[in-house]
């Protein structure tokens, strides 16, 4: 690819606090139109990417460009999804409102007379095939149908980039491969580069274009075939583990249980 | 004085009376602006914020009388304070019902103090705790309609984002909008609608004019605008309701004003749903 398709550079970035480093030497590349997996072990540091890329966080040194500039808060291509985003169950608000809000949230004044922000919300819960729970309370929806809502109000303004921070949680097995279905369609048809947070790769391996590992302070990049190795992640983790693969390509890491053995809780 | 049979003739002679003319015009400001600010309240759980306000309030009203100076201003100086306050602990802090229930206190115990240095009457602290609308002079309808004015300008002005913040705060954070301006705004906008309030409910009913209503509407609609419309209409009609008929009957306006919100609440919370369901039933067969 060359360098023009390349959204976002990191080269030797740090992340954390001075006293306290979450993550170090990060360098890699994401170019438009990919689907990266942010995998990791809890507390690793994979949402202290997100708050990088989004400006709310600084690095402790290095350099993370975002379309060839350093990133700021409010940045108009980034739309992100954060996670564990629930409304509570007498939350009684349209889904419509939230969506349209995804496109006209940042705007002053009542807006009485525009309905720019409620075709375009339509429009894109069309895509997400969420057209049905456009009237529905955002309060009763299931996991799943929140997550295509909140899938529509990150898309409504039109993003290049796409933060999902663990989208597939509380999702059954069904619903996971539907949303993941859903979202790589996204990426396919706009053009948008989307960064999904994960636990399991498992399901998210059939999508890929790149995966980012986040593991004992050190970062891994690149396609599922270089980084998904029994030597790229044992370096990684500074333990020998080992990557086994089942006939139909799903893996599994095994002797991280050693690796976790050596934290610290 | 008693109803007689015709409401005209007795609206015509209740309206005969300034004071009750005073006491329309400023319930119907705060009556409005309380079922507009109260949907926010309502939508940012901020129902325990308000009621800590109303209480801050208190002693602003109590320090105001024992200096001499309408309780408004006392109210208005000590609830915005508060509200500045709650809002730099920021919207997750402002949960912390325990640190906004000392300070509370507190501020109780100092109006209490107050009160008992004051040596003019005790019907002062009457009218504080369950407000006194038919004693509302023209200068405070006045002062009531310029902050009505003001806070109707402000509200139209950050509607959205507001609206935003409030639904859905990590978006909104991650958008670079101004989240935390935003949640100092919001609460200047309760303690102002809260101050004007107590004149009409005092401070121990204030959640009759800003929650009730607004959580009654949020029942009946799904969108914010009408919420907020259905929300200004009940606080409307148990304003002039309970003036009419506290007018003729010889207890308190803020006791019907509280009852008739209530009775709206449990309407729409337990009747209205057995109606829907009756009439999707019938609907239902019909097609059928």
């Amino acid at each position: 690819m060359s360098a023009q398709h390349e959204i976002i550079t990191s080269k030797n970035l740090v992340a954390g606090y001075p006293d306290n480093i979450v993550w170090r030497d990060a360098t890699f590349s994401i170019d438009r139109g990919e689907f990266v997996a942010v995998i990791g072990p809890n507390g690793a540091g994979k949402t202290t990417l997100f708050r990088l890329l989004l400006g709310l966080q600084q690095p402790v040194s290095g350099a993370i460009k975002i379309f060839d500039a350093a990133p700021k808060r409010g940045n108009p291509q980034i739309s992100y999804v954060p996670q564990r985003h629930i409304f509570d169950d007498d939350t009684n608000v349209e889904s419509l409102e939230l969506v349209r809000l995804g496109f006209s949230g940042k705007k002053w004044g009542l807006g009485l007379f525009s309905h720019e922000d409620r075709k375009a919300a339509l429009d894109v819960l069309q895509d997400v095939g969420a057209t049905d729970l456009a009237h529905r309370s955002l309060g009763i929806l299931s996991g799943g149908e929140l997550q295509r809502i909140f899938l529509a109000e990150a898309l409504v303004s039109k993003p290049t980039l796409l933060l999902l921070d663990e989208p597939l949680s509380n999702l059954d097995m069904r619903r996971e491969r539907e949303l993941l279905h859903l979202i790589d369609g996204v990426v396919r048809s706009r053009n948008v580069t989307a960064l999904l947070i994960a636990h399991n790769i498992n399901p998210l391996l059939p999508y890929l274009d790149k995966v980012i590992y986040i593991a004992n302070g050190k970062v891994a990049t690149g396609t599922p075939k270089e980084v998904l190795t029994s030597a790229s992640l044992s370096a990684l983790f500074g333990v020998q583990v080992e990557v086994l693969r089942d006939s139909r390509g799903n893996i599994a890491v095994v002797g991280i249980e050693d690796y976790h053995r050596c934290q610290p809780e | 004085m008693t109803f007689s049979i015709n409401p005209w003739i007795d609206l015509q002679q209740m309206l005969q009376y300034q004071f009750m003319q005073h006491a329309f015009e400023a319930g119907t400001i705060v009556a409005i602006l309380a079922g507009i600010v109260g949907y926010f309240v309502v939508l940012r759980r901020s129902s325990f914020a308000a009621h800590a306000l109303s209480h801050i309030g208190f002693s602003g009203a109590a320090a105001a009388v024992l200096i001499g100076v309408s309780p408004i201003y006392g109210l208005l100086l000590f609830t915005s304070v508060g509200g500045l306050g709650i809002a730099a602990l920021g919207r997750r802090a402002a949960n912390r019902d325990a640190e906004i229930g000392i300070v509370l206190a507190f501020m109780l115990g100092l109006g209490v103090l107050f009160l008992s240095l004051y040596t003019g009457y005790a019907t002062e602290a009457y009218s504080i705790l369950f407000g006194e609308i038919l004693g509302v002079s023209f200068s405070n309808v006045l002062l009531t309609f310029v902050a009505g004015v003001i806070v109707l300008v402000l509200i139209s002005l950050v509607y959205r984002p507001l609206l935003f913040a409030s639904l859905d705060e990590d978006v909104a954070e991650a958008k670079g909008m101004p989240v935390v301006l935003l949640g100092i705004v919001f609460m200047l906008l309760v303690a102002v609608a809260t101050s004007f309030a107590v004149q009409v409910v005092g401070v121990l009913l204030i959640f009759s004019l800003m929650v009730t209503p607004a959580a009654t509407a949020q029942l009946l609609a799904k969108r914010p605008g009408r919420v907020i419309i259905i929300s200004v209409v009940i606080a409307l009609i148990a304003t002039w309701l309970g003036l009419f008929i506290a007018f003729f009957e010889p207890y308190p306006v803020s006791f019907f004003i509280t009852t008739i919100v209530f009775v709206f609440y449990l309407f729409v919370r337990f009747i209205t749903p057995r109606i829907r369901n009756f009439l999707s039933g019938f609907g239902e067969s019909t097609i059928s």
